[in-house]
Formats: structure tokens, sequence, C-alpha cells
């Protein structure tokens, strides 16, 4: 107790020297909570962007993930209805589940014949209300997640494409895209491009079996999208674009086509048996991923035997998730050593200065019988309270300029993505991190003093008496 | 040279210190710097003890080995009847603590504590209870003639009254032996005075052998017993006959006239600092 007061006003004793040390401190800790705040923020953006696109977890054959991109429906799951329903009424992890949903991912070829455009593309059928329910998932509560989805409530021949498609299909106009050139070299042919050849329009016309015939939309944007069955032969499906909408990476923006799982099987499958190329598994909390995973991988093997079906992780399914992560987490470490480096330094050197002005009073104490340990005690303590109040005032001022931050809407632009996001610093959620900074900071501070302190300790007595 | 007899016992009992063929040296650069040459020397106890001689005689690193502030090239020294070279420095720290009180020349007081805690420290540290530890500070602290100035701290107290703080916190454990090494060397001839004079009563009344280094008069010529040192060797020594030294607190011829604050309202019962107090680790 006499330690921690004796150290307290000593502290005190050199004001200017002390706050300006606690300065330091608070500045460190306060930079080191707010780049994690925004790294967990860009953590959750992105588990978040990719969690309500394609789930927690998804059921694939076991080489989908590897070989799929070059022919997907050679990796279809036939009878996935019969799993989906297996994983809904599983009592060990139904309470987890949120959405189960089938995908179908197939290669295509979609076109504008009308302006005499076309290009390679992939196609992604979804059961639409449980795309809905997907992009409503928001555990971590990022601020700008997704709009009304454009393909919920709207006919089986409607169509969702990527802005670059719709830039690259010349469709912007009909769209109401705004931002998106025309390429100079298509402005004179693309207005009376060649009419849909009769051949190709008779393919599409059977892919609509019962539907109605494909109507243009409000803007009359129409695609002609080309498959590839599973034998071989080709299909044709005419679709109306409802809207274009960011993907998130240019890469994805030209080349996705969304639309109904039924009208994607049909296109694929024709009147084959329809199948899924993944189940989007979407649970309630991502903590519980560890606890489904497995169970997902007993039940699959039960309901699916020799189906050779794997159960990937978000994560796994999208590297470039761990990739980010890892890249701030490494800032985030070189951040947190450069200024443990200067908290080490600076509270180091405040504490020799201490030792330097009151050696005398070092000398003093000796004599009256404080042993070395005590001397050691007190100036170690002076380090720590140093590294107490620096983080305390450094973690106060963090969740102060991190919700001022957040009060302003800034956004930014991540790197090779095409949608700006909110500029958003999480601290005060982030306890680990906090507790974490903080405790390091003070461990560092602590430490610093120990030099000081066993020099301090080591004076001799007569030479710190003699000190003037 | 004469020089006490470790060995001898004086009629007022065992000495309180007893020094045998004493040497030390200091390292100035590549020089190697002789201070004490060889010395014997025995302190009797409930005494005034003044060590005389010119600057760099080795007055100070006498007081220094006596104090257990410091070790001997050579000899043997002998504290309260304990052989201080054998014991580790946490040892020696324990032993200054229950045996040894400081008074410095610059009041040496911590800065951020104030009288009644600065008084207080040598007891926190011996580990007394709190309670009987501040009767003890408050008695110490009348006895001083500081009660009134118990919560100012030392910047906030003249140089007389800092350097009455410091003799309360030298016998705050109710030490031997209270090393003074120029006591009165920062302060005016009155105060000086007075200082001594807080001393003498202090000496008469706890029985505590006190050994000062001083230029200062005064107090030479309330030594009971008078070591003269030249170039580390002890020159002389002047003995007060056994008996002569119980004189009166007043010293004939000494202007005690603020001497006597500092034993007014004092305690008659010194029964306090008879308090056990037991050793913490520190």
């Amino acid at each position: 107790m006499m330690t921690l007061s004796l150290a307290t006003r000593n502290l005190l004793r050199n004001r200017r020297r002390s706050l300006a040390t606690l300065l330091a401190l608070a500045i460190g800790a306060t930079a080191v909570l707010l780049f994690g705040g925004y790294s967990a923020d860009i953590r959750y953006t992105l588990l978040t962007d990719y969690v309500s696109r394609g789930g927690h977890l998804q059921i694939q054959h076991k080489d989908f993930h590897l070989f799929g991109n070059g022919n997907p429906t050679a990796y279809g799951i036939a009878d996935y209805q019969k799993l989906i329903d297996a994983i809904r009424n599983d009592p060990a992890i139904k309470d987890e589940i949120r959405v189960v949903t089938p995908k179908l991912q197939f290669g295509g070829l979609a076109g504008n014949y009308q302006a005499g455009v076309s290009r390679t593309v992939i196609g992604l059928g979804y059961v639409t209300d449980d795309v809905v329910m997907l992009r409503n998932w928001n555990e971590f509560g990022i601020l700008a997640v997704w709009g009304p989805y454009p393909l919920a409530k709207t006919p089986d021949d409607a169509a969702l494409v990527g802005i670059g498609v719709a830039r690259v299909l010349l469709l912007c106009e009909q769209l109401g895209v705004p931002n998106c050139p025309r390429p100079q070299v298509l402005d004179q042919p693309a207005a009376n491009g060649p009419a849909l050849p009769a051949d190709i329009a008779a393919l599409a016309t059977g892919t609509q079996s019962a539907q109605a015939a494909p109507q243009a939309g409000p803007a009359g944007a129409q695609i002609e999208l080309l498959a590839t069955q599973p034998r071989g032969s080709p299909n044709v499906a005419s679709l109306k674009v409802v809207a274009a909408e960011d993907q998130g990476f240019k890469e994805l923006d030209e080349i996705t086509v969304k639309l109904h799982l039924a009208q994607a099987q049909r296109l694929v499958y024709g009147r084959g048996d329809p199948r899924a190329t993944s189940i989007i598994v979407q649970l309630h909390h991502t903590s519980a991923i560890p606890d489904v995973a497995p169970r997902l991988r007993k039940l699959t093997d039960e309901v699916m035997p020799g189906h050779s079906l794997a159960v990937l992780d978000f994560e796994e399914i999208n590297p470039y998730y761990g990739e980010t992560i890892a890249l701030f987490n490494t800032i985030f470490g070189f951040i947190f050593v450069l200024i443990g480096g200067i908290v080490l330094f600076t509270v180091s050197n405040t504490m020799m200065a201490a030792v330097m002005e009151r050696t005398t009073e070092i000398g003093t104490v000796r004599a009256v019988g404080l042993r070395q340990r005590g001397i050691r005690q007190l100036f170690v303590t002076e380090g720590f309270l140093l590294g107490c109040v620096g983080a305390l005032v450094g973690v106060v001022s963090a969740l102060v300029l991190a919700a001022l931050v957040n009060s302003l809407g800034l956004t930014w632009l991540p790197p090779g993505t095409s949608t700006p996001l909110p500029l958003t610093i999480r601290v005060f959620s982030e306890a680990g991190m906090i507790i974490g900074t903080a405790i390091g900071l003070v461990a560092i501070a602590t430490l610093s003093a120990w030099l000081p302190a066993w020099r301090a300790a080591n004076l001799s007595i007569v030479d710190a008496l003699r000190h003037a | 040279m004469e020089s006490g007899n470790p060995s001898d016992e004086t009629s007022r009992g065992a000495s309180v210190a007893a020094l045998t063929g004493i040497e030390k040296s200091y390292q100035m650069d590549d020089v190697t710097v002789p201070v004490l040459r060889g010395i014997d020397v025995e302190v009797r106890p409930a005494l005034f003890t003044v060590l005389l001689g010119p600057s760099g005689s080795g007055k100070t690193t006498l007081l220094n080995l006596v104090g257990c502030l410091d070790r001997p090239d050579k000899g043997k020294v002998v504290v309260a009847g304990t052989d201080v070279n054998s014991l580790s420095d946490d040892e020696l720290a324990d032993f200054r603590s229950e045996n040894i009180g400081f008074v410095f020349q610059s009041f040496n007081l911590i800065p951020v504590l104030t009288a009644f805690e600065n008084v207080e420290y040598p007891l926190i540290l011996a580990g007394m209870d709190p309670d009987r530890r501040q009767r003890r500070v408050k008695r110490l602290l009348e006895a001083v003639g500081l009660a009134e100035r118990a919560h100012n701290r030392p910047g906030q107290l003249s140089g007389g009254q800092r350097q009455r703080v410091a003799i309360a916190r030298a016998l705050a454990r109710k030490p031997k032996v209270v090393i003074a090494d120029e006591p009165t060397a920062n302060l005016d001839s009155q105060t000086g005075a007075a200082i001594i004079a807080l001393m003498r009563w202090m000496q008469q009344n706890f029985k505590i052998s006190f050994i000062f280094s001083s230029h200062d008069s005064g107090l030479i010529k309330a030594a009971d017993d008078l070591i003269v040192l030249r170039d580390g060797v002890i020159q002389s020594v002047r003995r007060k006959p056994d008996g002569a030294a119980d004189a009166p607190s007043s010293l004939p011829g000494e202007d005690t006239s603020e001497a006597t604050w500092g034993t007014e309202g004092a305690p008659t019962d010194f029964t306090f600092l008879q308090d056990e107090t037991r050793p913490i680790a520190r």
C-alpha cells in the first residue's frame, strides 16, 4: 500500500514528465485500438458479405471447389432435397440453422443479340426467397449490407446481372445503371444489331416450357443465356434482366448472371432430373460452425452415402477472406510492435530520469532499511501505474474517436472492389482487443521500468547519498 | 595515536560499535585512494561521540562503516554486538532498520511524504501495526515540537524543522545508535544549537548513542567522546570520564532557548518506544 502511494506521489511530483509519458502511452493505445477497430470492421464486413452470399457452410461434391469451375454441372448433386430436409429436421443442429438452400452454378454464354454483343458468364440459380433470407443475415450489425433483392417476387424468367455484364452487353441504358460508359467502337452498329437467329430463338422457346414467353423488362432489357447440358447439347433461355447489381469485385461483376433456380435447372438439365451444385447452409451464429460442420458431414454420409460430398466452410470457399484477415493481423501486429517499442523507450527514459533525480532519496530509504527489492518494487510500480493510466486514457480516447468517426458516415473503397463501404471503426464491441491491448501496454510499461528499477536497487548507498 | 580497544568493556557496558583493523580505499579513475588506514575504534553506548578532522580525513567513511552503509576492504565491524561483515545486503538492510538511525546534513526527507509520513516510514518497513505506529509517530513529533506541522511536506518546513523531522525519523525504531553526518552544517547557528540540544535531550532520555561528524564548535563542546581523525588514521581520542556524560540536558554555555520547544510537552513516559515491532519482507 505504501509502495503504491509512494509511486503515485512520485509520478505526480514531476507532472509534466509523467504527462508526456502518459500521452505517449495513450496515443499509442489509441492508435493500436483504432486500427484494430478498423481491422475488426473489415473482418466483419467481409465475413458478412461472404456469409450473406454463400452461407457459413456449403455441401458440394468433394472436387467441385477445385475443379468445378471448368464444368460445374458435372458435379451436380442429385436428390439434393432429401439432404436439405434431413438437415432442416436434424434435432442436433436445427436450432442453429437459419437457411438451407440449393444453388446451381453453370457456365454459359450471355448475349444481347439486339446490340450484337455477347460474353461468357457464370450462371447462378438460386431459390429467390432463400436468397432474401441469406441477404438479411447481419450478425455483426454491419451498417450497409444489401438492399432489396431485385429478383424477389419476379417471374421465373427474370435475371439479375452484374454491372460489368450489363456494361459489356450494353444493357446499362435500359437498366438505368449510372456511370456506365459505352464503348465508342460499338456505338454505330449497336442500335441496329442483328435479330436473334431463328434456331437460337427456337431453342429459347423450348426452354420456356409452360412459362409465358419472355416479355421485355421495363426498359426492354433482355438477354439470351446459352448453356451446355450435361450430355453436351446446347440450350438457351431468354431472360428478362430486371436489374444490374454490383457484385463487389470487378471480376465477378463481369461474369455474374443470377436467375431463379428452377429456370437454371431447366436450362441446364432440361426435363431431366434437376440437380444443385451446392447446398448453402447459413447459421444464426458464426461461432456455431465448429459444432455444425461435423454434424453436417455425418448427416451427409448417412443420407447421401457414396456421393463423395464435402462440407466446406466459408473460409475454405473464399480464401481471400483468410488472406485479408492475415494481412490485417500482420499490420496490426506490426503497429503494436512499433507502438510497444515507443512505449518501452519512453517509459524507460522517464524512469531512468526519475532514478537520476531521486538518487539521494534512494540512498536515504535504503539507509533507513528498505531492501533492494523494495526499491525495485517502487520503480516497477511507477511503470505499472503509468501503463495502467496510459492504457485507460488510450482506451477512452479510442472509444470517443471511433464514435466520432462512425458518426461522420465516411466511406472507403476497398482494393479490388467496386462498392464503397462505410468507414466504421469497431472498438466498443471488441472487448478482447481492448483488454489485450491494455494488458500488452501495461506489461510493456512495467517491463520498461524494470531496468531502471534494477539499476536503482543496485546503487551503492554511499554513492547514492553522496549524489547531489 | 590513541584508540579504543574493541575488546574492552567500559563501565557503561559493551561498546555500541567496535571497529578493528579497518582499511578502506576508493577507486578514482585508475587511482586507488586510501581513506582509512588500519583504524581501531570503539564507540561507547548512550553517549555523544563526535568524529573530528579536516576534509578528506575519513570521517564520513568511518560513519558509513559504523552505519552499515558500506563495507570495509579489510577489518572487522561489530555494531550492537553483531559482526556486520557477515550479513547479506538484505540482512544488513534489516539490521540498519532495527538498530541504526540516520540524520543527514541535507535532512534527506522524502519530499512527497508529509512530516508524519516521513517519521512513519521506518515503522511501516518494520511492519508495526497502524494504530501503534501512528501513536508513536504522534509522540515523536510532539517530542521534537512539530505536532502542529505533522501534515506539512518537507518543502513547507524550515531547515530546522526538517532536521527535527529527520531526528524523529531516526529515533522512530528506537535504534541503538544514531549516525549524524554534519547535522548542523546546513542550519544557522541558533537553529543548529537547538538541534544539538534536542539530540542531547533524546540521547539522555532514550539512552541512544549518537555518533557525529562535525565541525560545529557547539557540537564538539557537547561531545562526550571526541575522536580526531587525520589522513585516515585516528590522531586522538578524548573521552569524558564515566558518569560525566550523564549531564543535564541543558548543556552549560549552550544557547538552549530554542531547545525548550523541543522538550515542551514531550512525553515523560517513553514506553511507547519499547513497542515490539515485527520485521516484514521488504
